[in-house]
């Protein structure tokens, strides 16, 4: 059920995904200013400004903007599929396999979209390796699934530490800059729009059925929802979403994690209202994330991914206060 | 009163279930018409809940068949089952948040096609149905606050908006205080005796088994059941002997109370 409290929820994050982008614009060692930004947007003069804003911000701001909205999707997804709150889009070891794959390209002393591609295929590897283990007879436990995750999640992890510590220094350096996500070499391209589209359109299709699905297996069942085949689709567009994410830029920590659950806490339970929302908050709270980063310590770049818990935990915690003060009160 | 009375709402003709090597029940043959209430009752491990599972096909039946208004069970899509079918479940999953309301909501699914959302009518069974339960005040609470009981209550009252054809209910008093212990049974109970609808309740009960159930299935562990009219079934021999424990019987007032010895 949507209600009005839900429409101005909606319409306050359409006004501060705007808003990001203009912050995200406008942001850097070189501080554009929002007159500036939208003078060049509307009627684009040559020059140092328009080369900056065209060539460099806008680009990464659109690269930031993809990252956290198939971060939160993804997420989002995640936690219906398990049924655990504390599931993110890196749980089943996807970011893991994407690590191992690009780290190793590092090593080798490849770079751009070497590391992407590898990254990539080292994801959708963790993906069917997880599938496979986690099946059995057709059935599809959340527990299995997890289990399996977190294990597979676990044995990336030592082949990564394993990397860390055989690297020179130099390489070390990127790998690092890598595993705790960032943006500065990133760029989204049309394959990863039309990825976080579909998976936007695919899931608000479905997202009635995971309203039913959030409520348990067989309970869902009992209300006519084909369990088994939804979640192989939840599985593979949730995991798709995060391989995509984290090609572009690393595993940035964080956002899948708790932007949807701060829009649970401020009343956006029901999926037809949660999907969209995520897609507007992750994004703009990756945009703006990245502004700080880029702009915090100036001519030097912070990984994003420090960046968004930074700003992340306290604001969290905040609405978490917030909601138990009202559930006492009610 | 529907017109169609003929079709009974379920029947199962010699249905036999099995868990692993243990035959819980042989060649049973229920039928449940229109407008008519069947009490399951039996120790622990008895299959209550298998057989409520078989009848809404979450799992397959070992041999005999299942009717669901006059159609084999297999013939509905898991959709159609939903709109004729209805299970209150012994506990329920509530760890994600909803508010009641959404939660009482959720009963409209298998009525409404993939892309619609739920209208005016659909929102008026929801409240109706909350206010059935009492629980008007809590609409707008988030389930993971509730009480046990509470939350049964939603869990009725998403059943309810569901409407169902065939109650099945899985120990409907759990967590419930007396009163709502009634007052939830009467509420089905009279949707069921007005649209002529089937209700099937497993429970441990026998008082509320007494109360509103118009045929007892008691199984008894061996393989072995009893079924007939309540009245019959329900007597402290059979009841001593199905649960190995000395139940006795007192009237009052033209009623009459179980009780262990």
């Amino acid at each position: 059920m949507i209600t009005r409290h839900h429409y101005i929820l909606l319409a306050l994050l359409l006004v501060l995904t705007v808003f990001s982008f203009l912050v995200s614009f406008s942001s850097g060692s070189i501080d554009l200013g929002f007159g500036t930004v939208l003078q060049q947007l509307l009627n684009p003069e040559a020059g140092l400004q328009q080369q900056v804003l065209f060539e460099l911000r806008i680009p990464r701001s659109i690269a930031a903007f993809i990252t956290g909205g198939l971060l939160a999707l993804s997420g989002v997804i995640m936690q219906v599929l398990l049924r655990n709150p504390l599931a993110d889009p890196y749980i089943l070891g996807i970011s893991g396999g994407a690590a191992v794959a690009a780290l190793a390209t590092i090593l080798l002393g490849l770079s751009g979209a070497w590391i992407s591609n590898a990254a990539f295929g080292g994801a959708m590897l963790s993906i069917f390796i997880v599938f496979g283990l986690a099946r059995s007879r057709n059935q599809w436990s959340a527990t299995r699934l997890l289990l399996t995750g977190v294990v597979v999640s676990a044995g990336w992890g030592a082949m990564i530490n394993i990397l860390l510590t055989t690297s020179s220094n130099n390489s070390v350096y990127s790998m690092l800059f890598w595993l705790m996500g960032d943006l500065s070499q990133s760029r989204a391209g049309p394959f990863s729009a039309l990825v976080l589209s579909a998976g936007f359109a695919l899931m608000m299709l479905q997202a009635r059925a995971l309203n039913v699905l959030a409520r348990g297996d067989l309970q869902a069942a009992a209300l006519g929802v084909d369990v088994a085949r939804l979640k192989l689709l939840l599985y593979f567009t949730a995991s798709v979403l995060t391989a995509c994410a984290v090609t572009i830029a690393g595993s940035i920590g964080f956002v899948g994690l708790v932007i949807p659950h701060m829009l649970r806490l401020l009343g956006a339970r029901d999926h037809r209202v949660l999907i969209p929302a995520s897609v507007l908050l992750g994004g703009s709270f990756l945009m703006i994330a990245d502004s700080f980063a880029r702009s915090v310590v100036a001519p030097l770049q912070l990984p994003v991914g420090v960046v968004t818990a930074i700003i992340g935990v306290p604001t969290f915690l905040l609405i978490l206060r917030g909601s138990q003060r009202r559930d006492t009160e009610q | 009163m529907i017109s169609t009375v003929t079709t009974p709402i379920l029947q199962t003709l010699s249905l036999s279930l099995t868990i692993g090597t243990r035959a819980l029940f042989r060649d049973l043959n229920l039928t449940i018409e229109a407008g008519q209430c069947i009490g399951v009752l039996g120790q622990n491990g008895t299959g209550k809940t298998t057989l409520l599972h078989t009848l809404i096909n979450f799992r397959p039946t070992d041999s005999g068949e299942i009717l669901l208004l006059g159609h084999h069970l297999n013939a509905w899509s898991r959709r159609e089952l939903a709109t004729r079918l209805g299970i209150l479940f012994q506990s329920g999953t509530d760890d994600m948040p909803a508010t009641v309301m959404e939660t009482a909501l959720l009963g409209r699914h298998p009525h409404l096609a993939k892309w619609r959302w739920e209208d005016a009518e659909d929102i008026a069974q929801a409240r109706n149905a909350l206010t059935e339960m009492n629980l008007e005040a809590l609409a707008e609470r988030d389930i993971t606050t509730l009480s046990g009981g509470e939350r049964q209550r939603v869990a009725i009252a998403s059943l309810l908006t569901q409407r169902p054809q065939l109650y099945l209910l899985d120990e409907p008093g759990n967590h419930l205080d007396i009163a709502f212990q009634i007052r939830s049974l009467e509420v089905m109970r009279q949707r069921v005796v007005n649209e002529g609808l089937g209700l099937c309740m497993a429970t441990h009960d026998i008082n509320l088994a007494a109360r509103f159930c118009d045929q007892i299935l008691l199984l008894t562990g061996d393989g072995e059941f009893l079924l007939g009219a309540t009245h019959e079934i329900l007597t402290p021999e059979n009841l001593s002997r199905a649960y190995g424990c000395e139940i006795r019987q007192v009237a009052y007032e033209g009623g009459s109370v179980f009780f262990p010895a």
